[in-house]
């Protein structure tokens, strides 16, 4: 349905006080870009934007939770916190947050989903502006109907997937396309599961395995000691003062 | 001779350090997109590859040691106990430098403290650096207190110094696996030959193998600055316990490579994937050669031999780290990252200025064994327990 015409990047610079650019690509400066991919009746157009997971790889990972989900759907990021590491840079499986390279007090920067429009009521910019209805907003499950209607109605046109229904655990931004989602540079191999799953099944053994380890290095430490105690004991005639363990030890 | 090569490496040192210099400035002055080769394809480069993720787990044989001598109470080891706290100290201190090169943002660092999110691994690197430097900072104290004479602060840590080797025991092996963790989260980016479900325990492993191989190595590095070499039984027995430690690491990873059948992408040796596979064979035969050599009796009898064996344990540790941290995720990021030269002199800046500061604790302050200024047998003060 995307005709390429440009008015979604144009609004999104417009609500975001962003600058004019030509980079073809997502960057610190264009939270949504229009590309071309070769189709099988010529070229296609598509855009791309943050997927605003359902549980988001970034504000997972980030240490201080200077990126959230918020109840209405954007996953927002507070640069006042932020320590500047780039771990949700490095881990976001769709590549979406940009780093500000060049800035002695860098940001992140993505799409914030129009949060600020959102608590207004009204729909996201990028939405508002696009004259031919390739971006509609809406409530999730009605676009997950509309979507499942669109493919009921007219198989051929799309591939049989809504990408982002399961994609990372299910993301908040849909995609219908013609093809493949690899050439939209969107990972086609994401776990079901969400992503944040992947770490927090490690980081939620911490507790037991320190209590266990605890356990075992005290049970060490005094099976040890008593066994050098007990040679000690055994060899009284060998250097009674020689058997390293101290007065701190005894007790 | 000697006056001459103590010049060269002086006049290599200070090169280095102005290189450093000159990139610090521009790191702080024009920001990390000018002084590195990071972007937004490669947001992770040499200063976390290898000062952060090397820097650790080099200093891992400060918690392998103090577990042994004061939670196993193999006190043979005893002599080595303060010159591998102290690395491991002057380790961290060197990583948490580093680590405000790396941070975009680092005058925030103090918010990990009370903005806290325990669903992130970095959120728990944070707070093990924090505790762990912590920790090793009291471990350390009783050498300067005693230099000091401060016998009364001497007596404070030694009464606490079991439960506190056992506090950096846990707090060394949560950090260590924690930043193998790291990557659990990129699945897609990071090739099969390296991310793995494992990844956590493989990092402790390959850290307590390079952790045993450093105090051979700087064993034999202050043998040859001070002369007096650690007690070559000992070296030995640590050179053994590293090739066990090796060879379970190695066990790990190629029965997890085959599990999850990615064994095959090691064999592709031509084409796509041919430079992770080599880059995997090169980790790979640098940490299995030492296991043989260490094997052979010949070699463990030649103190020259088992201080190499150390320096190919090193090195293979320092290719496994960089290959998790740039190989691995080169061919899905789309560009080669290869460190700027600027981040290359910080980093070796921050070697020098380590080994310096190392130099200088060891002339200055009771570390090694047989220091001989004048000071108290060490046995009397921070040794018992």
């Amino acid at each position: 349905m995307c005709a390429g015409c440009g008015a979604c990047v144009m609004a999104c610079r417009e609500q975001n006080g962003l600058p004019e650019t030509d980079a073809s690509d997502l960057t610190a400066e264009q939270f949504t870009v229009i590309r071309t991919a070769a189709g099988r009746n010529g070229d296609v157009n598509y855009r791309r934007l943050c997927m605003h997971c359902e549980q988001p790889t970034c504000a997972s990972v980030c240490p201080v939770g200077a990126l959230h989900k918020t109840a209405a759907g954007p996953v927002v990021y507070d640069a006042a916190i932020c320590l500047g590491c780039r771990y949700c840079v490095q881990a976001c499986p769709f590549g979406v947050p940009k780093y500000e390279w060049t800035a002695l007090a860098p940001r992140v920067r993505k799409c914030n989903f129009c949060a600020a429009r959102l608590a207004q009521g009204k729909v996201n910019a990028c939405a508002e502006a696009c004259p031919y209805g390739a971006t509609i907003a809406g409530d999730r499950e009605a676009l997950l109907k509309e979507a499942r209607t669109r493919l009921a109605a007219e198989p051929g046109r799309y591939l049989p997937k809504i990408y982002g229904e399961h994609d990372a655990g299910g993301t908040s931004v849909l995609i219908l396309a013609s093809i493949s989602f690899a050439a939209m540079g969107l990972p086609e191999n994401l776990p079901s599961e969400p992503m944040p799953a992947l770490t927090f099944r490690v980081l939620s053994k911490i507790p037991p395995l320190v209590a266990v380890g605890a356990s075992v290095l005290t049970g060490l430490w005094w099976l040890t000691r008593r066994k050098e105690a007990v040679a000690r004991a055994e060899a009284p005639l060998q250097a009674p003062e020689d058997a390293g363990v101290g007065p701190g030890v005894r007790r | 001779m000697k006056k001459v090569r103590s010049l060269f490496w002086r006049v290599v040192a200070l090169a280095i350090l102005a290189g450093g210099a000159y990139g610090t400035w521009v790191r702080f002055t024009q920001g990390l997109g000018a002084a590195t080769h990071l972007s937004d394809h490669a947001p992770w480069g040499l200063w976390i590859g290898f000062d952060i993720l090397c820097g650790v787990g080099l200093a891992a044989g400060g918690f392998a040691i103090t577990t042994a001598v004061y939670i196993l109470h193999l006190e043979r080891l005893r002599p080595i106990v303060r010159p591998t706290i102290l690395t491991a100290f002057l380790g961290y201190l060197l990583v948490v430098t580093a680590l405000m090169f790396d941070l975009g943002r680092p005058w925030n660092i103090w918010r990990a403290l009370i903005w806290w999110n325990p669903h992130s691994v970095m959120f728990e690197v944070a707070w093990c650096m924090m505790l762990y430097s912590t920790v090793l900072a009291l471990e350390f104290s009783p050498v300067l207190f005693e230099r000091l004479k401060w016998h009364g602060a001497v007596r404070i840590v030694r009464r606490a110094v079991v439960p506190l080797v056992g506090l950096g025991f846990l707090l060394s092996t949560l950090h260590q696996s924690s930043l193998g963790s790291l990557y659990l989260i990129m699945p897609t980016k990071l090739h099969p030959l390296w991310y793995s479900p494992i990844l956590p325990v493989l990092f402790w492993f390959s850290a307590v193998s390079v952790g045993l191989a450093m105090v051979i190595f700087e064993s034999g590095l202050s043998a040859r600055a001070f002369g007096g070499a650690l007690e070559f039984d000992l070296l030995q027995g640590i050179a053994k316990a590293m090739a066990v430690f090796l060879g379970l690491f190695l066990a790990l990873r190629f029965l997890d490579l085959a599990w999850r059948g990615a064994l095959p992408a090691a064999f592709r040796l031509s084409g796509r994937g041919s430079y992770e596979a080599g880059m995997f064979w090169l980790e790979t035969a640098l940490l299995a050669l030492p296991i043989l050599l260490v094997a052979m009796p010949r070699v463990r009898a030649n103190p020259q031999a088992l201080f190499a064996c150390s320096a190919v344990v090193v090195g293979g540790f320092l290719v496994n780290r960089l290959n998790v941290a740039t190989t691995g995720l080169d061919a899905s990021s789309g560009v080669h990252y290869f460190p700027s030269w600027m981040e290359i002199a910080v980093t070796m800046s921050i070697v020098v200025v380590g080994m310096n500061l190392f130099r200088l604790a060891a002339r200055y302050l009771p570390v090694f064994h047989d220091a001989t200024h004048g000071q108290e047998p060490r046995e009397a003060a921070y040794a018992e327990s």
